[in-house]
């Protein structure tokens, strides 16, 4: 039997969650840093095509690059889990489907973050 | 996941098409959506030949010579046919709009009229709003103010007014909301451009004072935020009003109170 709760009843349903305004900014920051950071990057893969295995170390392996380097990642596996997360709440709406595709783009976005960072990091002490 | 076929008692078949009005020599097709939930036949689209010599220049006028003159079953909502009232909001040509106010010359060689999208269907071209209604409600579009009432009017500056403008002109027609991908997917959770743009409208009211508890209400990751700027409905309002800009203005709103 269909539902006889009020039209309003159901609009108003759990009602509002008090939250998204952080999901929603922390969005566009991540948008907007990541515009100077991928041209730098993209600029400086370029500069460094053609060069060799050494040289591509040494490049990492020098401070500023390494820092720009480390928030590079930081802000697209930010951003990335931000924007697929909507991905998901928008077209999956069966809920455990919803919550296990959520938990695993969240965990894979963690983990290729963390072996970036970990990347960055060996590579520049060893470098150092 | 969201739907992307139309269920099996959905699909929309071929109707019939009526004659062409004897002696007419200068007659517009228009193709029209039919369901009738009383025979549980799939929903057709019947086509119909309208004098252009007799007919008013607006798609309602058509709509209304054609209950008239060719098929007294036709089901629609009319009632100011001056775009105040917002009845008769439909798909025409593509386009939710309101039929009183869409020129049929602008429509093509073939006007094809379909109710607004991806809502329950009454009848014909009747959309059931009820839901909508109910999301225009739960944003309580009224004055709420716990200052002891002024004995006349309650003041406003012109500039203060001002902000209301671009607002206060919505009908309430739903060609918005209905235009909206977002409220097609998530319409049971998301509100959707036409209740926004009024929550809107009392949020910026310089005289309402429950502005924050309306920013508490809306500040949710579906009620509010699963607007992603698409912009149908800025492009498909029939006042030419902006919703997506109003619901930018409350998100900046919750950015700005954090």
């Amino acid at each position: 039997m269909a539902s006889l709760r009020s039209p309003l009843g159901r609009a108003r349903g759990l009602g509002s969650a008090k939250d998204g305004t952080h999901h929603w900014w922390a969005q566009r920051v991540t948008a907007i840093a990541l515009v100077p950071l991928v041209l730098w990057f993209v600029v400086s893969a370029i500069g460094l095509a053609g060069a060799s295995h050494a040289a591509a170390l040494a490049w990492i392996g020098h401070p500023l690059n390494a820092v720009l380097l480390a928030a590079l990642v930081v802000a697209v596996f930010h951003h990335a889990q931000l924007g697929l997360q909507v991905v998901i709440e928008d077209y999956v709406h069966c809920e455990a489907i919803k919550i296990a595709a959520l938990l695993a783009v969240k965990a894979a976005c963690w983990l290729l973050a963390a072996a970036a960072l970990l990347s960055i990091v060996r590579i520049f002490v060893s470098a150092s | 996941m969201a739907e992307f076929t139309l269920p099996q008692n959905s699909k929309v078949v071929p109707g019939r098409e009526h004659p062409r009005p004897a002696g007419a020599t200068r007659t517009k097709t228009f193709k029209v959506y039919r369901w009738d939930p009383d025979t549980g036949d799939n929903p057709r689209v019947d086509t119909y030949h309208v004098d252009m010599d007799s007919c008013a220049p607006m798609v309602l006028d058509a709509l209304i010579k054609i209950k008239n003159e060719i098929d007294p079953t036709l089901t629609f909502r009319r009632s100011c046919r001056e775009g105040v009232c917002g009845s008769c909001a439909m798909n025409i040509a593509g386009t939710n709009t309101l039929a009183c106010t869409k020129a049929i010359e602008e429509c093509g060689d073939e006007v094809r009229i379909y109710p607004l999208p991806h809502m329950p269907v009454v009848k014909d071209l009747v959309p059931d709003l009820t839901d909508a209604y109910a999301q225009l409600r739960l944003v309580e579009p009224w004055l709420k103010s716990d200052s002891a009432p002024p004995d006349r009017e309650r003041l406003q500056s012109p500039e203060e007014r001002a902000k209301l403008d671009g607002m206060w002109e919505c009908i309430l027609c739903f060609s918005c909301t209905t235009s909206c991908p977002s409220y097609w997917w998530n319409g049971d959770r998301y509100l959707g451009p036409a209740v926004l743009l009024q929550a809107y409208r009392w949020i910026a009211d310089s005289r309402d004072e429950a502005t924050g508890e309306r920013l508490d209400a809306l500040e949710d990751p579906f009620r509010l935020y699963r607007c992603h700027t698409i912009m149908n409905c800025t492009k498909t309002c029939p006042k030419g009003l902006n919703p997506a800009k109003a619901i930018a203005e409350i998100k900046k709103l919750m950015v700005a109170r954090r």
